[in-house]
């Protein structure tokens, strides 16, 4: 029993990693219908810009002492890698999918594609190939429940990430931005005759959802502790799943999506064996793509004319 | 200003691919009027109304709003100039609530004191909408829904109205509850631009009308003339004429 709580524990934790990077995949989806394959390398850029933000602010990945670093800077480290994530979703955007508004669907399908690439020869190039330590933004402590292990660091990284989803929550459902959002994924011509700006909304769309997917990056650092250019590959991969079986476009499924998949890869590495962990993902990839099509919370729509 | 009409065409163009559905066609609404633009199916009525708020390219010609040139304009900001089309079909947001549809009407006007006046406005006119507040708009019958689309679109404090066919698809008696309310809506508000198949019925809500027939304007004047000419009677009110 204790070893059931532990996987799910752990999987909650993982989970919520991937459900912030699906968010963005999802939320881009909804109001351009593109599959932004550039999302993993914005996750991974995310990653090491939280990466260096704590290095310049004196956490060394490499310090021994085991002294704590004070929260308000763990914080700032957060906000300075949402915001360059934020910008460079932004600038992809701007820069490669704008210009390919009108072009067939498969068009700018193909320019994500080379976007990951480009991205992430870059981070090789200006980061290096080599994985970092993760700089101790946290210091780890164990808390045992009777066998059961739980750390500071899985406990917040489920926090931060429910603390981020239900600000989206409110920002969607509860802002002009998000009344826009929503507008421009469910009807892009009805949304212009309220008087809306899709680009803008588009923009805005790309920037939380990549702030989100940085979001994800540091708190895949901590738990990880060695990042690399490539980290965005497979992690991004999983959140691309976990946004379709949640339902492509649904932002409830997406969190959801992203728990699944998390709470599956650990029980199958608990249970099964860690060889499989990847193969699960996949596999649940293909029985809802067989089974259900458009996801668990995810509806077939039906137009009314 | 004052005496610039609120909207005019002039020979405007719209083509499909290389294919003409509007071949040149002048018209113009003035303040406080209700003009309609009947024609059959395919006369390119609804192409004529998407070309004015920027939803289809023009091919040629110039749209005015208030005597300004608004052409290469993105809809976005022919909206913001005025300009509230209810599109054909209703295009209502089905997912969310009838609030929310209503508050996205006012979206350039966030005011929340006058959104809600606003809203107060357009449930006085469709009490219907009040009961339903809080029903996602997809759940609402076709004649809610078109009830929804114009009080959306006054939600938008517009200084000129299009109505792409509100009729389409509604029961008799529903339509005349659609078009009650737009008469009440011309009283105190904008001038309308209503594009309908339903001739007898654009004809007695209108004050004037043009005739469109494969994308050309073919007939034009006070909608009194209209109801009495021999080849309106004929072709488009049924009814057998002996000249």
């Amino acid at each position: 029993m204790s070893q059931f709580i532990q996987q799910v524990i752990n999987g909650l934790s993982l989970g919520s990693i991937y459900a912030l990077i699906a968010l963005g995949y999802t939320m881009v989806y909804g109001v351009l219908k593109l599959i932004n394959f550039a999302h993993s390398e914005v996750f991974m850029v995310g990653a090491y810009s939280g990466f260096y933000a704590a290095t310049f602010l004196g956490i060394d990945a490499l310090d021994q002492s085991g002294q704590s670093f004070p929260l308000y800077l763990a914080l700032v480290v957060l906000i300075v890698a949402m915001l360059v994530s934020a910008t460079l979703g932004m600038t992809i955007e701007r820069l490669a999918y704008r210009p390919l508004r009108n072009a067939p669907r498969l068009t700018p399908l193909i320019t994500a594609i080379g976007m990951s690439l480009l991205l992430q020869n870059l981070g090789m190039l200006i980061f290096t190939p080599n994985p970092r330590r993760y700089p101790p933004i946290l210091r780890e402590v164990r808390f045992d429940f009777g066998g059961v292990i739980v750390t500071n660091i899985k406990l917040t990284i489920f926090a931060v990430a429910m603390a981020l989803m239900v600000g989206l929550w409110f920002l969607v459902n509860r802002t002009w931005t998000g009344r826009a959002m929503r507008a421009v994924s469910m009807n892009l011509d009805a949304a212009r005759l309220m008087g809306i700006d899709p680009d803008r909304t588009i923009g805005k769309t790309f920037a939380i959802g990549s702030a989100l997917a940085a979001a994800g990056g540091i708190l895949f650092g901590l738990d990880q502790i060695t990042i690399n250019p490539t980290m965005g590959t497979l992690t991004g991969l999983k959140a691309f799943v976990a946004a379709v079986l949640g339902g492509i476009g649904n932002i409830p499924g997406a969190a959801l999506g992203g728990l699944l998949i998390g709470l599956s890869e650990q029980l199958v590495a608990g249970y099964i064996s860690p060889d499989y962990r990847d193969a699960i993902t996949f596999l649940i990839l293909i029985v809802i793509l067989i089974l259900r099509p458009e996801g668990i919370l995810g509806v077939v729509r039906q137009e009314k004319v | 200003m004052s005496d610039a009409p609120v909207l005019s065409l002039t020979d405007v163009r719209v083509n499909y691919g290389g294919i003409a559905a509007v071949k040149g066609i002048s018209l113009e609404v003035r303040q406080g009027e209700i003009v309609t633009l009947i024609g059959a199916n395919g006369a390119g009525k609804s192409s004529t109304l998407k070309s004015i708020v920027g939803l289809v390219p023009l091919a040629g010609g110039v749209v005015s709003v208030f005597g300004r040139d608004i052409r290469g304009e993105k809809t976005h900001q022919i909206v913001a100039r005025g300009v509230a089309l209810v599109p054909e079909g209703r295009a209502i947001f089905t997912n969310l609530t009838v609030r929310d549809n209503l508050l996205l009407g006012g979206f350039l006007k966030r005011d929340p004191a006058r959104q809600q006046q606003n809203l107060e406005r357009c449930v006085a006119l469709f009490p219907r909408l009040g009961e339903r507040m809080s029903q996602e708009g997809g759940t609402l019958s076709g004649g809610e829904q078109q009830m929804l689309a114009i009080a959306r679109g006054i939600m938008a404090e517009p200084k000129l109205l299009l109505l792409d066919e509100p009729s389409l698809g509604l029961a008799p008696r529903i339509v005349q509850e659609v078009f009650a309310a737009i008469t009440a809506v011309a009283k105190h508000g904008p001038p309308i631009l209503l594009v309908e198949q339903n001739t007898r019925l654009a004809l007695q809500t209108a004050e004037r009308a043009y005739v469109l027939v494969t994308g050309e304007i073919v007939l034009s004047g006070t909608c009194a003339e209209l109801k009495q000419d021999p080849r309106i009677r004929a072709a488009y009110l049924g009814e057998d004429v002996h000249t």
